[in-house]
């Protein structure tokens, strides 16, 4: 089945998310939409789905014009998709989420677990369909996400940003299995802002920026030259830094462990030390308690034994007034729902935190000139791209909120720096900015740690890496260790262990 | 299965660099030099045009209704009005006895059934304005007359202003106040208590009586928001039950001889509130108006500098809007939570007070609230939960009350009606799109048809121009 979109526009009031956008998908073919976060390749995507209709241009299968109202048309019609966050029930088991809208078509639960049982085993998935989707992992998830767009007889397979959740071995299964239903003759759509990925398993590349096509790409093409077409200039890929200077500030945590509401350990028995001067990077698949060792270190987490110490200060206890007031700053992991007040204007939100006393209150009023001056030298600072400081900082895209976020917690002076996925959902250059900051606060000699998903910036920024697995440090090793060694060590593999020499870390013996 | 291949130009690769210190792992001590605890970090210039700076709509359309009906702006806020009263006049007409009468032969004299409409109708609005405003059918009875229907509606407006206020502020900080009534009935019990039972100068006394009022709203308000930061029952189940609790406890108390009972009664009634504390009336015989609209006018500017202007303000519109981030910034959201009810229960003492101190002086039951904690809501709703629009909007419906007597008195119009005009504003402002859609007003978020139309003309043009070039 050939699949084609032809001049499709899509637009959100004045912003043109997608601006006649061509795309043909061949049978047997994978075809990589690659773009920077709000390039419009989700929308796009929604559009084939039926879940927006277009504003102009035509969705053609097999040269047949199609129009779909929703997505059980673009079903019927032989579209699957593969979401980012998976549609699934947990409660329910496999069969149950394969059978769910479609209890006729399939022939009620035993017809569902005879489909699920015939597609699994033609592609080796080892599935089985009684089992509750809660108690399986990400990776097996998401192959049920594929068994259910597979037993919809679907041609057109659209996968969105599917190894954002996976790890790098998940991830290369995955890729295993798109080329495994390539070669059985599905048409796959691969959405992705990953260069390696699209190197490795595309057969045509298509270049969204702004809301445009800016060209096809080859996969032999250097990611460097992917880069640039995805941002529209020269991107610098690397980050920048010298060699770390450490200094006599420290942070050390030792046997942190935070309880969640049901009492699971989700961050177990965590000890590390970071010093002045340095980027320690927690490194691990989303999900693994980097999140609640954030907001321990923050405050915000009240089930928190251990000890963290800044300078011999200790903070576990504290409340989050008083951690922020050691001097600690801050960048939550989701900056629309923890970081910023999206209602409020960009001045509002740069005093966020600082709404007792000096500078910024006086006799329990705000001080609005104080106010203003400091947002207005921030707004140039930090070169956050608005109308003016009065400006809600919702309507902001999300590279200006992160330069938001960092212009409020770097402008105060600071003992501590915790930025948890500083850069996630940023196009690449608000990443160089917010990289170029980090290493900043790094090199003013303070203790910086950064979570990140991303095993590509972690190493990049980081001095020294710490990967989480399931609430615990599998260990904390240099930055130059290999990918493969991470990649084990994010999926629980211990370190064999700490390398003595970093460049062949495979034969690691004791330090 | 082994990683995805690498190539020489992977970009992704760590960079080579020397550690001249050895690296942090490894055994060596590494240099450490000293740095100043707490540094200000200077941001670093990067290229221009580095980042996207197309700004996103602010276009929600799966936003709640709560932060709808927060939001209402004036324009919506005077078609609701509008619209309601177009709905109003048609009830109006359809309970006409002289317009069914006339019903019955429209095809007939189709002329008698619309000039009944007109009659029935213009009557009632007209009697609704002259009780509300001014009366104009007497001017001959002096200025004094024409304007005391205004000075009625102002009358009426106070409480209601006060009680907004007591809505509007918790709906701010993202509570619900429903709890109107009972911190009005313990803010008029503490008012009328401190009220008949002490001897204080008279303007001191009626003071105090209100301060103790406020108080008393205040920590019933408190209770509320207690119950709800610190055990995390929620604000609506928990005010509407402590109406209850407040309301049986007062009655009981009204009952009870030696308590706040009048010793010349065995009705549940208090004793009738001393001059000293009974607010004054502003301009005089024949006016109602009392001292406590200036109250509520002081309220009004404070409230505004309270939410707008103050550090705790700050606090509680931040609390209101996002939590989470509110949480991240170190704010206590179990205290602000407690202050805003707390606040939001003053606002209604004084409410409570009013209504003891200066609209019934003769002794108060278990009704002094008079629903007016529950048309608080309205009237915030109304509002757009701003201090001024509160005002605005309690002004409104003080004239719906002040007039509404007189549309029942003079036109025979139930004043059940006047309740289902300020209901029907209420349920247009709770849903925008179906007044846009009244009114032919663009949704947020769609073109209208003509803005679709004229960018389509100017598509064809510039083709068109592009043709000929």
């Amino acid at each position: 089945m050939t699949l084609e979109l032809k001049g499709i526009t899509k637009r959100f009031g004045a912003l043109t998310a997608n601006d006649h956008i061509d795309l043909e998908v061949n049978a047997g073919e994978i075809h990589c939409l690659l773009g920077e976060n709000g390039a419009g390749k989700s929308t796009l995507m929604n559009v084939l789905y039926g879940l927006y209709q277009a504003d102009e241009g035509q969705i053609l299968l097999d040269g047949e014009v199609q129009h779909f109202s929703g997505p059980g048309d673009a079903m019927r019609a032989g579209i699957g998709m593969v979401h980012q966050h998976f549609m699934l029930i947990p409660v329910f088991t496999v069969a149950e989420n394969v059978l769910l809208g479609h209890e006729k078509a399939l022939g009620g639960l035993s017809g569902a677990k005879q489909k699920v049982r015939e597609i699994s085993d033609r592609f080796g998935f080892h599935i089985d369909p009684d089992a509750k989707i809660e108690d399986l992992p990400v990776g097996v998830q998401q192959r049920v996400e594929i068994i259910k767009a597979l037993s919809q007889d679907a041609k057109v397979l659209v996968f969105d940003e599917p190894t954002a959740v996976l790890t790098p071995r998940e991830t290369d299964e995955l890729m295993a299995i798109m080329q495994q239903l390539r070669d059985e003759g599905t048409a796959i759509v691969f959405i992705t802002h990953k260069l390696r990925e699209v190197r490795a398993i595309a057969d045509r590349i298509t270049v969204i920026r702004l809301g445009k096509v800016v060209g096809e790409a080859s996969r032999e093409d250097s990611s460097n030259e992917l880069a640039s077409m995805m941002v529209g200039r020269a991107v610098e890929l690397t980050v920048q830094k010298s060699p770390p200077v450490l200094t006599d500030n420290i942070v050390e945590i030792r046997g942190l462990t935070v309880l969640d509401a049901i009492g699971q350990k989700v961050v177990n028995d965590v000890s590390f030390d970071v010093r002045g001067g340095e980027v320690l990077c927690i490194a691990g698949v989303q999900g693994n308690g980097q999140t609640e060792l954030t907001e321990a270190i923050i405050g915000m987490q009240p089930r928190t034994t251990g000890s963290i110490k800044l300078n011999g200060l200790e903070l576990q206890g504290k409340s989050v007034r008083e951690v922020l007031d050691s001097g600690v700053g801050f960048v939550p992991e989701d900056r629309t729902v923890d970081g910023l007040v999206g209602d409020f204007t960009i001045a509002e939100n740069l005093m966020l935190d600082r709404y007792r006393g000096e500078p910024f209150v006086r006799v329990g009023s705000i001080d609005r000139a104080v106010r203003d001056e400091f947002a207005t030298e921030k707004l140039d600072a930090f070169d956050i791209r608005a109308q003016g400081i009065d400006t809600h900082v919702g309507t902001l895209s999300g590279g200006n909120q992160q330069k938001v976020v960092l212009a409020r917690e770097l402008g105060r002076p600071l003992s501590l720096f915790v930025a948890s996925q500083p850069t996630r959902g940023l196009d690449v250059g608000s990443i160089e900015f917010v990289h170029s900051q980090v290493i900043a606060s790094r090199d003013a000699g303070i203790p910086v740690i950064v979570v990140s998903t991303e095993l590509d910036e972690v190493v990049g920024l980081a001095d020294r890496i710490a990967v989480m697995y399931r609430g615990g440090v599998v260990g904390v090793v240099p930055a130059d260790t290999s990918r493969d060694t991470l990649g084990l060590m994010m999926a629980g593999e211990p370190p064999a262990a700490a390398p003595a020499d970093p460049t062949d870390p495979s034969e690691g013996a004791a330090a | 299965m082994n990683d995805t291949p690498r190539d020489a130009d992977d970009p992704i690769e760590p960079v080579e660099r020397d550690r001249p210190g050895g690296s942090p792992d490894s055994g060596e001590q590494p240099t450490v030099v000293h740095a100043p605890q707490a540094t200000a970090v200077t941001p670093v210039a990067t290229a221009p045009g580095a980042t996207d700076d197309r700004t996103v709509e602010d276009d929600d359309p799966w936003g709640s209704a709560f932060r709808r009906i927060m939001g209402g702006n004036l324009v919506m806020a005077l078609l609701a009005i509008f619209a309601s009263l177009v709905v109003g006049g048609i009830l109006i007409a359809a309970t006409d006895e002289r317009v069914q009468a006339a019903s019955g032969y429209f095809f007939a004299r189709p002329g008698d059934m619309l000039g009944a409409i007109w009659d029935a109708v213009f009557g009632a609005y007209s009697a609704l304005f002259q009780g509300s405003i001014l009366n104009f059918s007497r001017p001959e009875a002096g200025f004094a007359t024409m304007i005391k229907p205004l000075t009625d509606t102002l009358n009426f407006a106070t409480p209601l202003i006060a009680a907004g206020l007591g809505v509007a502020i918790a709906f701010r900080v993202g509570l619900f106040n429903i709890g109107g009534r009972g911190q009005m009935l313990w803010a008029a019990a503490a008012a009328g208590w401190v009220g008949f039972s002490f001897q204080l100068p008279p303007v001191l006394h009626v003071l105090v009586a209100i301060a103790v009022g406020i108080v008393a709203g205040a920590i019933w308000g408190a209770v509320a928001g207690a119950l709800k930061a610190f055990t995390g029952a929620h604000e609506v189940i928990v005010t509407i039950m402590l109406n209850f609790v407040a309301l049986w406890f007062i009655t009981w108390m009204l009952r009870t001889p030696g308590l706040l009972q009048n010793p010349a009664s065995n009705n549940p009634i208090s004793p009738p509130m001393p001059d000293s504390a009974t607010l004054p009336s502003i301009f005089g015989p024949p006016f109602i108006l009392h001292w406590g609209f200036v109250l509520s006018v002081a309220a009004v500017i404070f409230c505004s500098w309270l939410i707008n202007r103050s550090s705790l303000g700050f606090q509680f519109r931040a609390v209101g809007y996002n939590k989470s981030a509110a949480l991240n910034a170190g704010m206590d959201v179990k205290r602000l939570t407690v202050l805003a009810m707390a606040f939001a229960g003053g606002f209604m003492g004084l409410a409570g007070a009013q209504q003891v101190t200066g609209a019934v002086t003769t002794g108060f039951t278990s009704g002094i609230d008079a629903g007016i904690g529950f048309d608080g809501i309205t009237v915030a709703l109304l509002g757009g939960s701003t201090p001024w629009g509160t005002f605005f909007a309690g002004l409104l419906f003080g004239a719906f009350k002040a007039g509404g007597f007189r549309m029942q008195a003079a036109e025979g119009v139930p004043i059940d009606i006047i309740l289902v005009v300020q209901s029907f504003i209420v349920l247009f402002i709770a849903a925008p799109p179906l007044v846009r859609a009244m009114f032919g007003l663009p949704q947020p978020g769609k073109k209208s048809r003509r803005q679709r139309r004229d960018e389509a003309a100017l598509k064809a043009m510039t083709q068109q121009k592009g043709a000929q070039s």
